[in-house]
């Protein structure tokens, strides 16, 4: 079954949560980014194109035009294919159509939770999944953290923590009966 | 109990029969490797099923039944296939089936013993995983951490739930070796039934390169054998070899030459890399020297080069003459000391006539030398660029030994003025204890002393200006010749097949799996598809790098700057091997 919320973001902006449900053991948690407004992107391009023309008034020469074009273009295409993201999930999927994923074995998870981190100027929380340390059985080797971009506040976190909470659980009530 | 079966996507469309793979039962998980049609007969499978055990070493088995109805679901057929079960036992025994070429599955999982806790089902939930045999058989996993636990383990299947199915795949080609198009007894169906592809170009070229490995075998053994002769082993041309380096890249070359050639095989899937990766390096290299060759060749550019050369050389030998007269005088509002500032300055001006008068003695053999420099370059841009840069060395070898000058003077300036300013203190230094210790000096020690340290301190502006300005010199032929041995380095080490793979066939180079999960519907099992997670451009290039010259400098910022400050001489680059001091 499916089921969709809006949040919002650290920023502010607005996040759209799907949840899916399969089975007992396997849910699906997807986040969805706003799309690129075309305010910022029409403040940017004049702000360049300004800039570009008042150099070509002082020095007269027209290469410098062309070469704004050229670096708006360009800035344009990376910033959709690099930071851009559409969609998160374990997988980043950028607005042009890359996708980055990360993918953890559930074996190798110890356990979920939420963590408090200084953001430059704000306190932000962020859902962090737990590694074993393969040597060290009470130890942890790594924390990976999730939604890295989209960045969505505590009540969204906390819907994805209950929810990844009770998959664990059943996942450990199962593997311990035979 | 979650089952998870992995099923390949070639065997979607394949008749009803038997499923043979392997069972891990630490995941709970059965990899499917192919499916068995009928008819067969027992005896036979099983004694396939034993060949290939003992080849592949992977415990592959008959793991369940596969139905794939295309007309009205048969009741004989499905009592027949119940009854198989008892013929191949298995724990737990899968039932797959397939309706009508539709998207509805159905499976199921039983266990023949009776479970011994009372309130587990007598059946398991299977989640079907659909994977590609094609491309998890050629795909080389690369885990993110390094196992501790590599060397237990390592010759049976790999711990790590993805590790084994990639791995499962991969060591059971022979189970692929026969088709269902075969004439053989047992007729089964995988990624071969597809259409197997080949390439008539590949398959000549893996013909053909068995003798030409061993002719070019011979040859770089001749070559090695020449190189290694007694001759070249007397003072001057050891001394020679080891300093240029032209040499040091010719014997890299050399080296990985000799082991594309070798006639062994590669043992494992990163030795093959590295060969292939060296065989692009050394392709490309060549290619570019070629360019450059036609490039030098054409429009008599070598002819406008010789005739610059001199010039520039005149010139450089000039504005080292004005530097050293600027320096006589008053440099940047200093007082020299007349005295020594006039000898020192006249020692470095003769210097410079002797070295104009060699470069003029030179002028008319320099067209032929560089034509014949020219001609390295089919070698490889890399023996070019390595020549260019002993070119330089050689060319700035007056300004090499105005520093050497230059810092051996400072260097006795500052440890005669340390061990004075000693004296001048009443101390002393003693090697036996390596410590500084009070010492009562007579009269006349402590005299002629600081005398010898007033000249000595009152000397050192000009002897630390002339050392400043020709340190200064030295390091800007330093860093050009650092930069060109970048360039050179980048393009012996850059892992050019393993990137042409990670763009054209980004499934060998896997870092991982993503899931997508396919149709889901209420009551039916969950089925995901498993596609191959490439490895990042950056770990590419991390992991297969081809080991260079190592011409990095050993030493850091700080005791580079320790080494200025005490006037010891500083050599950049330690030739590999570091045999001199």
């Amino acid at each position: 079954m499916e089921n969709e919320r809006s949040f919002s973001d650290i920023c502010g902006g607005r996040l759209a949560l799907q949840r899916r449900y399969y089975s007992p053991s396997c849910r699906e948690f997807c986040l969805s980014c706003p799309g690129l407004s075309l305010r910022s992107l029409t403040a940017v391009t004049c702000t360049v194109r300004l800039a570009a023309y008042g150099l070509f008034t002082l020095c007269e020469n027209s290469m410098i035009l062309s070469a704004a074009i050229f670096i708006t273009l360009l800035g344009l295409l990376g910033y959709l294919h690099f930071v851009k993201i559409d969609q998160e999930t374990m997988t980043s999927s950028y607005a042009s159509g890359k996708e980055s994923t990360t993918f953890i074995e559930m074996g190798k998870v110890k356990d979920i939770v939420i963590n408090e981190a200084i953001y430059m100027q704000k306190v932000i929380y962020y859902l962090c999944i737990l590694l074993k340390d393969p040597v060290e059985p009470h130890g942890i080797s790594q924390v990976v953290p999730v939604f890295q971009s989209a960045k969505p506040r505590l009540d969204c976190l906390t819907e994805v923590y209950r929810s990844c909470q009770g998959i664990l659980a059943h996942q450990k009530a199962t593997s311990t009966s035979p | 109990m979650v089952l998870k079966a992995f099923f390949p996507t070639c065997c979607v469309s394949a008749d009803s029969g038997l499923l043979v793979g392997r069972w891990v039962p630490e995941q709970s998980s059965a990899v499917v490797l192919a499916v068995l049609h009928f008819p067969f007969i027992p005896i036979q499978v099983k004694q396939l099923l034993a060949q290939v055990r003992q080849a592949s070493q992977v415990g592959v088995a008959v793991l369940g039944t596969w139905c794939h109805c295309r007309q009205e679901p048969e009741e004989s057929l499905g009592r027949f296939l119940e009854s198989l079960g008892a013929v191949f036992p298995h724990e737990p025994w899968l039932r797959l089936c397939r309706e009508r070429r539709g998207t509805f599955w159905s499976c199921e999982a039983t266990r023949r013993q009776a479970p011994t806790a009372p309130g587990a089902p007598g059946e398991d939930q299977v989640m079907l995983i659909f994977y590609d045999q094609r491309q998890v058989l050629l795909s080389q996993l690369h885990l993110p951490t390094v196992l501790s636990d590599r060397q237990a383990g390592a010759t049976t299947a790999s711990t790590g739930g993805l590790a084994a199915v990639f791995d499962t795949v991969a060591r059971s080609e022979v189970l692929f070796r026969s088709d269902r198009f075969d004439e053989g007894p047992v007729r089964l169906s995988h990624w071969q039934s597809e259409g197997v592809e080949a390439s008539i170009l590949a398959e000549l070229a893996k013909r053909a390169s068995g003798p030409i490995c061993l002719l070019l075998a011979s040859l770089l053994s001749l070559v090695s054998a020449v190189s290694a002769c007694r001759v070249f082993k007397l003072w001057p041309l050891s001394f020679l070899g080891s300093k240029l380096s032209t040499c040091e890249q010719l014997r890299h070359r050399l080296e990985q030459l000799t082991l594309i050639c070798s006639t062994r095989k590669a043992e494992n899937p990163a030795q093959l890399m590295r060969k292939a990766n060296t065989v692009a390096s050394v392709l490309l290299d060549v290619a570019l020297g070629l360019m450059l060759l036609s490039w030098l060749h054409g429009r008599s550019r070598i002819g406008h080069l010789a005739d610059a050369l001199v010039p520039v050389a005149d010139h450089v030998a000039e504005e080292l003459q004005h530097l050293l007269q600027w320096l006589m005088g008053a440099p940047a509002g200093l007082k020299m000391n007349r005295a020594l500032d006039q000898v020192l300055g006249r020692f470095f001006l003769y210097h410079i006539h002797l070295w104009i008068s060699y470069i003029h003695l030179m002028s008319p053999f320099v067209e032929h030398i560089l034509w014949h420099v020219g001609l390295s370059a089919c070698l490889g841009l890399t023996v070019a660029l390595s020549l260019l840069s002993d070119i330089i060395a050689l060319l700035t070898f007056h300004i090499y030994c105005f520093y050497v000058y230059g810092a051996r003077l400072y260097c006795l300036k500052i440890h005669g003025l340390s061990s004075l300013w000693r004296l001048f203190r009443g101390k002393k230094w003693n090697v036996l204890r390596q410590r500084v210790d009070s010492c009562s000096y007579d009269l006349d020690q402590l005299f002629i002393g600081t005398l010898l340290f007033t000249i000595l301190l009152f000397l050192l502006p000009t002897t630390a200006l002339y050392y400043l300005v020709f340190t200064l010199l030295r390091l800007l032929v330093v860093a050009v010749q650092g930069l060109i041995h970048l360039l050179v380095d980048l393009i012996n080490s850059l892992p050019l097949y393993s990137l042409g793979l990670r763009l054209c066939r980004p499934y060998r180079l896997a870092a991982g799996v993503k899931f997508r999960v396919l149709q889901h519907e209420a009551g039916r099992p969950l089925r995901l598809l498993m596609q191959i997670n490439p490895l990042p451009y950056s770990r590419v290039v991390h992991t297969y790098r081809l080991p260079s010259c190592g011409c990095h400098p050993k030493h850091s910022w700080g005791a580079l700057c320790r080494k200025l400050f005490f006037g010891e001489l500083i050599y950049p680059w330690r030739q590999r091997g570091d045999k001199q001091d």
